[in-house]
């Protein structure tokens, strides 16, 4: 029933010059979901998020938004988006209040019902005490927070976040993310992007691996590990210049196998059996561990590479 | 409701400005005091063999309204230029501003709208000075007033063309250095223009600075014809209008890539 899905995108595509940031790729997003695009640096992501925020016009393909058509309806379809850009651009000069007052009358609402959404959305992100603060002084995580809460100032149906929590420490990045579950819970249908892997995990209902301008895998973050990996992950440390002998003596334990420059993985069911295995073959690793496979994993198995250089 | 959105935008700017609104202001009223003082009154006193007369007007006369146009000139392309690219690179307000139901036409719009309230408050508070120096013989010179502010708009319009085209703000100092200084010189500010060797005079007479200097003058010591004056503000009108179409052509391209 593609009439249901907020987003709808087929063979969109997004050339700069020669240049094909985007090529082809198709989604569709439904009410209520928290949809991702996981991928590297200059996967097209970012160019995807501009489309759907009707910032950067499609070369081809057509889209769909709020079934509205982001060419000729971009300003009403801008007016229900709530946008979280990868780099802020606050009003560093002006205060916190200022900004979410400023920004709302961009919306073209009310002072008076700009005034009131910002002392609840100050509240909501945790800055009401901060109100009166110019937002040079803020710290990032303060930064970020309060511009989600410039994003929902329109209460919009969609939020986009491009990065939401990149540069951010591990503490403010799982404020952050307390912070967007709430917004989740509430039915606003979230679409972000990110190369963070948990950030994904803890965030995403669904998701697309995006390399090279294309979606190369699809689905929620439990069936991409199912599909894409098994259960557990083996990681062995040898000495450096072992690494390529020992590889050859333990390809026949794992259902499949990589080798880092650092390490070796071994994607197995049962990683403490493949890890008595390859004591019994008298290999002693320098330091081994077991752990869950992760969306990481799927895209090194997809990708070849890894996510963050 | 029925405001246009691109008054939207113009708030922003507002809200900026009223945080160094004091200190603007102070420098807005001292900076024609000092000027009219020393060069209308101090130096006039040496012109014409110590007449202090300049084709039979005073000095100070001759000189305010150039001076009126200089300000225009001068907040103009501040306003136009470090902003302009700050919005696009550095705080990235114009991105934040798309980002809304504002359009590319919102964004460009408001941002003269407050352009051009700051020339004219500029304007405006250089005429009280004048006024308050005795230095407007005619009182058609009002209308030097809105003369002054047509011939900034003539500069920010196309300043925000080139502020938006540029990747680093590496060319506004060349453009103060070798467009606005020399303008400011040699345009009829401090002297006629009939005092320039002859080759440049028609160099003078397509600039921008030469019809406001001379459009506000005219209307100052009452020397005004219809005539001219129309002739000035069609000429000013042609740089804003073609300012503004490239600019808005330059926006596009930049901010919906």
């Amino acid at each position: 029933m593609p009439g249901e899905a907020l987003i709808a995108a087929r063979s969109l595509t997004k050339r700069f010059g020669s240049f094909t940031a985007v090529d082809g790729i198709d989604f569709e997003v439904a009410p209520g979901e928290a949809f991702g695009f996981l991928g590297p640096n200059g996967a097209g992501k970012s160019s995807t998020m501009k489309m759907i925020g009707c910032v950067s016009p499609p070369t081809s393909g057509s889209l769909t938004i709020l079934s509205l058509d982001p060419v000729h309806d971009g300003s009403r379809i801008r007016g229900r988006l709530g946008v979280v850009p990868q780099e802020d651009n606050l009003d560093l000069e002006l205060t916190v209040r200022e900004n979410l007052l400023i920004y709302g009358r961009y919306f073209d609402l009310p002072r008076s019902v700009v005034r009131e959404r910002a002392d609840e959305l100050l509240d909501f992100v945790q800055l009401s005490e901060r109100a009166n603060d110019k937002v040079d002084a803020l710290s990032g995580g303060m930064k970020r927070r309060l511009t989600i809460a410039r994003a929902l100032i329109n209460e919009p149906d969609i939020v986009l976040l491009d990065e939401p929590t990149t540069g951010l420490d591990p503490q403010a990045r799982h404020v952050l993310w307390d912070r967007l579950y709430r917004l989740k819970q509430r039915g606003v249908t979230l679409v972000l992007t990110t190369h963070y892997m948990d950030e994904a995990e803890q965030l995403c209902d669904r998701l697309v691996v995006m390399d090279g301008g294309h979606i190369v895998a699809e689905g929620s973050p439990r069936q991409l590990i199912e599909a894409h990996t098994s259960r557990e992950v083996l990681e062995l440390r040898f000495g450096i210049d072992e690494h390529s002998v020992t590889a050859d003596k333990l390809a026949d334990l794992a259902d499949r196998m990589e080798v880092l420059p650092d390490r070796i993985l071994l994607s197995t069911p049962d990683g403490e059996a493949a890890l008595a295995a390859v004591h019994q073959r008298g290999l002693v690793p320098e330091s081994s561990l077991v752990r869950r496979s992760t969306l990481e994993d799927v895209f090194l198995r997809l990708t070849g590479r890894r996510l963050v250089d | 409701m029925a405001a246009p959105l691109a008054l939207r935008s113009a708030e922003h700017w507002f809200a900026l400005y009223r945080r160094t609104f004091r200190m603007s202001l102070f420098t807005t009223v001292l900076n024609p005091v000092l000027f009219l003082a020393a060069m209308g009154i101090g130096l006039g006193s040496l012109v014409g063999s110590g007449t202090g007369q300049i084709n039979g007007v005073s000095y100070l006369d001759f000189l305010a309204p150039g001076l009126l146009a200089f300000t225009a000139m001068q907040t103009a392309t501040g306003e136009s230029t470090w902003p302009v690219m700050g919005a696009i690179k550095w705080n990235r307000e114009y991105l934040a501003m798309l980002a809304t139901p504002l359009s590319v036409d919102d964004v460009l719009r408001g941002h003269l709208v407050f352009i051009t309230a700051r020339i004219a408050q500029a304007c405006t508070i250089f005429v009280v000075v004048m006024m308050a120096f005795g230095a407007m013989p005619s009182r058609w010179g009002l209308m030097a007033l809105p003369m002054a502010v047509l011939a900034g708009l003539a500069f920010a319009t196309p300043c925000v063309a080139f502020a938006a085209s540029r990747e680093n703000d590496a060319g506004f100092a060349a453009l103060q250095r070798f467009v606005i200084t020399p303008l400011f010189l040699f345009s009829g500010t401090f002297f006629p223009i009939s005092q320039l060797p002859p080759a440049l005079r028609p160099i003078a007479w397509l600039t921008p600075q030469w019809h406001g200097v001379e459009g506000a003058r005219q209307l100052c010591l009452g020397t005004a014809t219809v005539a001219e004056t129309a002739g000035h503000v069609a000429y000013l009108s042609v740089w804003v209008v073609a300012g503004y179409v490239i600019a808005r052509r330059t926006f596009t391209s930049r901010l919906r890539p």
